[in-house]
């Protein structure tokens, strides 16, 4: 049954749900192609991004299929060996669940407190060997060079949950979505793939009466989006906060530049001081927009990684959709 | 090799070469700060970035190969926009103390600042109130210096020591001390010469030797043989230059009374080091026998390899034989007290301030040496004093301790204390003139080079290591295969050493080192033994086994952490 679990794979069309939207079966192809005596399979649960939990509702119900999907990966490529690399907080709430189901699978599990690098997936690599918790260049690409220089996959909690899914046939183009707001209940909902903002917020009665906008795709680094936007759909992880015009922006921002100005490994000069500048300025509540302009800039085209690269997308879109349209 | 294009111009590279590396041969300047070819490419300072034809974004210079056909821009709008905010992100972290800086007039930083007319004081500094630390009195590291580019960390690690660390403090990651009790500076000094931003230093005695020279005391100079071909790297003469009459009359005129050359003491030390290892070579006994002339060796087995004491070579090292001469011999022969007189060493080193204050190296209660500045830090003593080694008319060497031999210079280089004790070794056990002086299968800057030398009926297999990690590979791997083993814990040598002008590399030491090599040859006299001043101390000084263990020989002992 593994044996055409990549077609399967391909024909559900199924992408990383760790945020990248890679699709999962050119992963696994890669790492299942490559000729050599050992491989790896990480499964992340790393779960990073400032206030997103989808990951810990699926372990919280979901677990077992979770380790369904990592035991097909195991089953499907030869001589490899498991991790599921878990965030502290994680790892204390399922370590004994997750022993529990693993039994004597060859899945080793790991506790990691690296913040929001940590999720990175050559992060992870570099602590699980033991070295500074830092992403690594590309390429190598993790499928072709991971962990211990051998071809690693490399996918979230929730890739792994759908890989069973379509495994047993009972994948239907579903994803999890987490939905929260000062204003709303909110919640982390299971609907279907691709679904624009305003459906995902209608179908979930997240919907607020009085006027809002959100920031979708990631707790920190998702993009701001006004209602003229509603009707895309969400890039990145699955995620919407709802926020209501009477909130204050700059404490969103500081929340974020905290969150990221702690998070991030500092090893580039632009994402580690560039977000420390940012930080100063948010908190004393005085943007110097042209200043803030070459710091965005610097970051986005030169930081060492994705997460660096990102960072502007959140303030850059809060500031002009929001602050300054708003005065 | 492969076809590229940077900037317009047609260029065959070698593929194992990153585009930094091309575009400096090349003479076309990629703007560049944590770069070192000692270490991998940390792309930390994201300065060195190019536009690559039929890629999108920027890419570092450091971290990029080529690839046949690529076309590389290095300067565009974006490029230089970028460029700025990410020098002036670095200058908002980092205090300038530049005047006390080892880069002071050769800051790359201050230069791209003045060059692309940057207002560096917009924030204030982020580290303003970082910590400073000093490891064993010698060398200081000022985090509020730091930009985070980690070289110190990786050098640290290759050298074998891995006593610094990134750890994280508060929200930031920031390098640290270790706290690990197995951990401890060895005080290479290798973290000096490979930050980027001047954080680390070695602790400059020269106001000390300033004052002693006011109150009238009877300071000597003693210069050791590597400094001869790098001390010019700080007025800008070209890599290696031979400056060695120019700086003794510098020395002089800052108020000292004699200048001595250290090789003339490591003459001293090729003989009896010859002596001592021919003698476990006939015992058969504590073999290897290693050198100990480097003191950060040294610490490095009493703190990590404690079992490996007794193979340590029980002769002092050269400063402290010549600075013990002339506190005793020296002294009597000018009448003077020893008490009055202030040995001031100039090293390419800094753990040899931490050895010239080792308690069991005193003779008659006094220090054999009482300061040790470094290269560098005599070059800025020259500074200081408006002395120009370009312009000042140069002087000879004092008589009494006249010309070292050839032997004594080359210490100066990975293999040389080797090739000058092969060279007594062979005089003595043969009886005869050399026919062959020159061992070249010492020279060069491999990490281990081996060789076996056959004299008469005995045969000594030799290693020379430089770099500590490679002498830990001898130690745990290939201990059996050796009779002698020379190691130096800097790359290259002394000619690499942490208290040598920056910047320091690859092919900045391999110049230093050709240009002891060429003092060498051109010497009339290459053996230590040969060499009529060290006769004449033997003869009228060193009459008994009494003076010679006092002046000569030492032991060593296992150390805890001092850091």
């Amino acid at each position: 049954m593994e044996a055409n679990i990549i077609e399967k794979l391909k024909l559900a069309n199924l992408r990383g749900r760790g945020g990248a939207g890679f699709p999962t079966y050119l992963k696994w192809e890669s790492v299942l192609e490559a000729d050599v005596p050992k491989k790896y399979i990480i499964c992340n649960a790393a779960e990073g991004e400032l206030d997103l939990k989808k990951d810990k509702y699926i372990l919280e119900n979901f677990l077992e299929d979770v380790i369904l999907g990592i035991d097909v990966a195991l089953k499907t490529i030869n001589n490899s060996s498991a991790f599921i690399y878990l965030n502290k907080e994680y790892y204390s709430l399922f370590k004994n669940k997750l022993l529990d189901v693993i039994k004597d699978l060859d899945i080793t599990l790991i506790e990691e407190d690296n913040g929001y690098i940590g999720g990175e997936e050559s992060v992870a690599i570099n602590y699980i060997e033991g070295k500074i918790a830092e992403p690594r260049k590309r390429p190598p690409f993790v499928s072709e060079k991971g962990l211990y220089n051998m071809p690693t996959l490399v996918n979230n909690v929730e890739t792994f949950y759908y890989v069973s899914k379509i495994n047993k046939g009972e994948y239907d183009n579903e994803r999890f979505y987490m939905i929260m707001g000062d204003k709303v209940e909110g919640g982390v909902y299971e609907l279907k793939e691709g679904m624009t903002i305003r459906e995902i917020l209608k179908n979930t009665n997240n919907y607020l009466e009085t006027s809002f906008y959100v920031q979708a795709g990631g707790g920190a680094v998702g993009e701001i989006m006004t209602e003229e936007e509603f009707d895309k759909p969400i890039v990145g992880e699955g995620f919407v906060r709802v926020i209501s015009y009477e909130e204050d922006p700059y404490e969103l921002m500081e929340r974020w530049a905290e969150f990221l100005e702690n998070g991030n490994c500092d090893k580039c000069t632009p994402c580690r001081e560039g977000t420390y500048r940012i930080l100063e300025m948010v908190k004393k509540r005085k943007l110097d927009l042209k200043v803030l302009e070459e710091i965005f800039l610097a970051q986005e085209k030169t930081s060492f990684c994705a997460l660096g690269k990102g960072i502007p997308t959140p303030f850059r879109s809060l500031i002009n959709k929001v602050i300054l349209k708003n005065g | 090799m492969v076809n590229i294009e940077i900037d317009g111009k047609k260029i065959i590279a070698d593929e194992n070469k990153n585009i930094l590396e091309i575009a400096k041969e090349n003479n076309i300047d990629i703007p560049s700060l944590c770069y070192h070819s000692d270490v991998y490419p940390k792309e930390a300072c994201r300065l060195c970035l190019i536009e690559i034809s039929g890629r999108s974004g920027l890419f570092t210079a450091c971290s990029i190969y080529p690839e046949e056909g690529m076309v590389v821009i290095t300067s565009s709008d974006e490029i230089l926009r970028t460029r700025k905010t990410n020098l002036k992100l670095m200058f908002a972290q980092h205090i300038e103390k530049c005047n006390q800086c080892i880069w002071n007039n050769k800051c790359k930083m201050l230069n791209y600042a003045r060059q692309w007319k940057l207002h560096i004081n917009e924030w204030e500094d982020r580290k303003k109130n970082y910590p400073k630390y000093s490891f064993g009195g010698v060398i200081n590291y000022d985090s509020s210096k730091c930009i985070n580019c980690s070289n110190c960390v990786e050098i640290c690690k290759n050298q074998g020591v891995g006593f610094l660390e990134i750890k994280k403090q508060g929200s930031f990651h920031e390098v640290v001390p270790s706290q690990d009790k197995n951990k401890d500076c060895v005080y290479c000094g290798q973290c000096v010469v490979h930050c980027t931003a001047g954080s680390f230093s070695s602790v400059d005695p020269s106001s000390k030797i300033k004052e002693e020279i006011k109150s009238g005391k009877y300071v000597v100079f003693q210069f050791a043989p590597s400094i001869r071909t790098s001390i010019g790297e700080d007025f800008d003469m070209d890599q290696g230059s031979i400056v060695i009459e120019k700086m003794i009359a510098g020395i002089k005129k800052i108020g000292a009374k004699k200048v001595f050359d250290v090789s003339i003491g490591a003459d001293l030390v090729t003989i009896e080091e010859a002596n001592e290892l021919i003698e476990r070579l006939h015992k058969k006994d504590k073999l290897p026998m290693f050198t100990s002339c480097c003191p950060a060796w040294v610490k490095f087995i009493e703190f990590y390899k404690p079992e490996f004491i007794p193979n340590l070579t029980t002769v002092k090292s050269p400063q402290i034989v010549l600075g013990g001469i002339i506190k005793t011999y020296f002294a009597e022969k000018e009448k003077l007290d020893p008490k009055d007189i202030v040995v001031v060493s100039v090293m390419p080193c800094t753990s040899k301030k931490y050895e010239a204050d080792r308690q069991e190296l005193k003779i008659d209660g006094l220090n054999c040496v009482d300061y040790v500045l470094t290269t560098h830090e005599l070059a800025r003593m020259f500074i200081k004093n408006n002395i120009d080694l370009n312009t000042i008319e140069g002087e000879e060497k004092d008589d009494l301790f006249g010309n070292a031999s050839g032997a004594g210079i080359i210490f100066g280089s990975s293999g040389g204390v080797a090739e000058a004790a092969t060279r007594t070794a062979c005089y003595k056990l043969l009886n005869k003139k050399l026919e062959k002086i020159d061992f070249k299968e010492f020279r060069g800057h491999e990490g281990i080079k081996k060789a076996s030398v056959k004299i008469g009926e005995i045969e000594i297999r030799i290693a020379v290591v430089n770099g500590l990690l490679n002498a830990k590979k001898i130690l745990e791997d290939h201990l059996n295969e050796f009779d002698y083993v020379e190691v130096m814990s800097c790359p290259g040598g002394c000619v690499g050493g942490g208290g040598q002008p920056v910047p320091t590399d690859k092919e900045i030491r391999k110049k230093r080192a050709e240009s002891l090599y060429q003092i060498d040859r051109n010497e009339k006299i290459r053996i230590a033994d040969e060499n009529p001043v060290i006769q004449n101390i033997y003869k009228e000084f060193l009459i008994s086994k009494e003076i010679v263990n006092k002046i000569a020989y030492t032991n060593f002992f296992k150390k805890e952490k001092e850091n």
